[in-house]
């Protein structure tokens, strides 16, 4: 079992739906407990609208869905949807006896996905769990979208800072990364300004902008943001207070998942993973690939260069570098490299794996792979397995190298971004239709398109991240390998990893061995990017988790801000314990 | 008397609640929720909701007094017993709050004492029939399953 943040609904979903109810009435507070238990879902309940949001940014994640009376006494029940909304963005059905057509349609203005009217019938409850799923699935949409922005950003940004090798990744750049993720991506996350609901002129987060805006969070303090404070903070004119809290929106979601992953990853359950994947299909798929990445790093290796020798190597999940070395042909000056990358062990192997995809498939613009390259350490590539590195790794390396002191340096969202960008690498080249299918990678910085390109050579490997979310399409899903890789990797990567990335390692392993399968097959698979994202992501919870100076040049370390850290333990500070919220609910349920 | 007598007893007191209107279809839903896990829910929610009922009723009392009435307040407090009223299908109940919030709405003091005696009148026959009720389905042993009224 994990820790305590339940996942029941990923087994059983709609079963195990984790409900807030929200009435000042008790009588009714006892009957929706009742009625909601008897639909296999986990009710907490309060009279208070306070009280409930308290409970909610107590435990961030750890509600599905609120339903809320419309009349209660402390705060209206508008304003608590409206809260809920922007701070947790969980969805929330209201309730009153009043059937209104003006107070219907209030309701659907601050944003409730359902508004149902006393008595309330059992078979209304039955079906709740559609907006969450509804959700959810936006949310994927939403956060590939989001986080090929945030990682571009942060990885322009940290390009900018750091450079020492000079590179730089150039507006250029991710505007070309971007463009091409547009290609694939159906949605138009150009910006992320606005949300899709609302038809307002676009705002555009560019890479200041944003900056700006994390900064004014990490001000204020994650827990106390508000739009409102970010906005007065960021002291740009233009800005309104609904940009910003969309924007805060999609970052929460962000984080919040990033975190969610972390704390499954340090649960470390055992694969619990396996059956996230076939779940809630892209959802909560895509945001586990994710995870799982980065987690499996190691074993992801492993599985992308199915079409190597190295794979089998690489599965071991030892030293990373035992993988690496397989992996790149060129060796590269330790030096710069690993200090570079911070990252522990999967980022490397992500590097390498993303040398691995050169020599399969045709490197496409070697300024994609610059970027990826920075956080690939050089050591690693030491030896080429036996995969031919084309000379193109090489510079590609070294981009790599100064890339991945991008991620390194930073503040945690600059991470997560990082971690985000894995997910949706989807190589937006020449896997550019095979992305589509995979659906959601949008990331457009450049380690997306980094991972893609090395993704698409490696098809077979690729699952990364990508593959993940793409489920639906890619279909070199082998359940079976990864679990024996993914556990191996886990004990590797230390604390950081989530199960989560057991399974993604477990996805990564099942795209292996489609691609030992198809050594022959076309390179152009979705799966590319899933591992390349992976390591990113190791990378970054590496970061996080795993004692640095282990992996990286303490110089480095030293770069990392201190909030980051805090970020960090603030985000694995709200165990979600399903006890807890039990607890709680006998406290507040007024008899 | 025997079992069987008193359950056909129940029975007809039960029906005759729904027949001559005192409950509607929500009591029903709430014998549907009674399962060996709460195996006296019904009454548990009936008597929870008396109680919490009864400061509504006083409160309501109480700004009825005042010269002229607070018609807003009133018609807040009467929307919350309605709610409550709801919940446990008191049909009678919620056609007398909704005859007094028209009042209210109407800003008829009058219209308004008329009719919450007349609510409270219903309030509590129910009650004492609901008592009567629960004790016979007591005495006579494990609750009946739910049946819809004809």
């Amino acid at each position: 079992m994990d820790n305590g943040y339940s996942s029941p609904r990923h087994d059983t979903f709609p079963a195990g739906l984790r409900v807030l109810v929200v009435d000042d009435d008790p009588t009714w507070l006892k009957i929706l407990e009742k009625m909601l238990k008897k639909c296999s879902y986990e009710v907490t309940t309060c009279c208070l609208a306070i009280d409930a949001l308290n409970l909610l940014r107590e435990r961030k994640d750890g509600c599905d869905i609120v339903i809320s009376d419309v009349n209660m006494p402390d705060m209206d029940g508008f304003k608590l949807l409206e809260h809920v909304g922007l701070e947790m963005d969980l969805p929330v059905i209201m309730m009153s006896v009043d059937g209104e057509t003006s107070r219907v349609m209030k309701g659907v203005q601050h944003g409730a996905c359902d508004y149902l009217l006393k008595p309330i019938r059992m078979k209304e409850l039955r079906n709740i769990w559609q907006h969450v799923f509804r959700k959810k699935i936006h949310e994927v949409r939403e956060i590939e979208n989001q986080e090929g922005f945030f990682e571009g950003i942060h990885i322009m940004r940290n390009a900018s800072d750091l450079s020492d090798d000079g590179h730089s990744f150039s507006g250029d750049d991710l505007v070309s990364m971007r463009k091409r993720k547009d290609v694939d991506n159906r949605h138009d996350d150009k910006d992320f300004g606005e949300h899709s609901s609302s038809k307002k002129a676009r705002v555009v987060w560019s890479v200041d902008l944003h900056q700006k805006f994390v900064k004014a969070v990490n001000q204020i303090g994650f827990d106390k943001v508000g739009p409102k404070k970010i906005l007065d903070l960021m002291n740009v004119p233009w800005l309104t207070r609904e940009n910003v809290a969309s924007h805060l929106q999609k970052y929460r979601l962000y984080l919040s998942r990033l975190q969610k992953e972390n704390d499954q990853k340090t649960s470390l359950g055992g694969m619990k993973h396996s059956d996230l994947l076939p779940k809630d299909a892209a959802a909560s798929f895509g945001l586990q690939n994710s995870l799982n990445m980065q987690q499996n790093d190691v074993a992801i290796d492993t599985s992308r260069y199915s079409g190597s020798k190295l794979q089998h190597q690489n599965v071991d999940t030892k030293s990373h570098k035992g993988d690496l070395k397989e992996i790149v042909s060129e060796p590269k000056s330790e030096t710069k490299r690993t200090s570079a990358c911070n990252i522990p062990d999967p980022r490397t192997r992500k590097s390498s794996q993303m040398d691995f995809n050169h020599p399969f498939a045709a490197l496409e613009s070697k300024g994609n792979y610059a970027a990826l390259d920075c956080t690939i350490p050089t050591p690693y590539w030491s030896e080429p397995p036996g995969i031919q590195l084309k000379e193109e790794n090489k510079p590609l390396l070294e981009s790599k190298n100064s890339f991945s002191q991008l991620p390194m340096h930073g503040a945690l969202h600059q991470i997560h971004v990082d971690q985000l960008q894995l997910v949706p690498s989807i190589s937006s080249k020449p896997s550019i239709t095979e992305r589509e299918n995979g659906g959601s990678i949008d990331i457009k910085p450049l380690y997306a398109n980094y991972k893609n390109d090395c993704t698409s050579r490696m098809s077979p490997i690729g699952a990364g991240v990508d593959t993940l979310s793409v489920q639906s399409k890619s279909d070199t899903v082998n359940p079976q390998s990864l679990d024996p890789i993914s556990t191996t990797t886990l004990g590797m990567k230390t604390q950081g990893f989530n199960v989560d990335c057991i399974s993604d390692l477990e996805y990564w392993q099942r795209n292996l061995h489609f691609g030992s399968e198809a050594t022959s097959m076309p390179l152009d698979k979705d799966l590319q990017v899933c591992w390349v994202q992976g390591d990113c992501y190791n990378m970054n919870f590496g970061f996080q988790n795993i004692e640095l100076p282990e992996y990286c040049d303490p110089g480095i370390i030293a770069d990392v801000p201190i909030h980051l850290y805090d970020a960090l333990r603030f985000d694995y500070e709200f165990p979600h314990d399903p006890a807890d919220y039990s607890v709680i609910e006998e406290g507040l349920f007024i008899a | 008397m025997d079992r069987n007598q008193s359950r056909r007893q129940i029975s007809l007191m039960r029906q005759s609640l729904f027949d001559q209107g005192y409950l509607d279809e929500q009591f029903i839903q709430l014998e549907e929720l009674q399962d060996d896990a709460n195996p006296n829910f019904v009454e548990e929610i009936v008597t929870l909701y008396y109680r919490d009922s009864s400061r509504l009723i006083s409160s309501i009392e109480q700004n009825l007094e005042r010269n002229p009435p607070d018609f807003n307040k009133l018609d807040n407090i009467m929307h919350q017993f309605k709610g409550s009223s709801s919940s446990i299908g008191a049909k009678k109940v919620k056609a007398e709050c909704a005859l007094f919030r028209e009042y209210c709405r109407a800003g008829n003091g009058e219209g308004c004492m008329k009719t919450f005696q007349q609510l409270k009148k219903e309030y509590g026959t129910l009650r004492k029939k609901l008592e009567a009720y629960f004790q016979l389905a007591r005495q006579a042993g494990p609750a009946e399953t739910a049946s819809r009224p004809k």
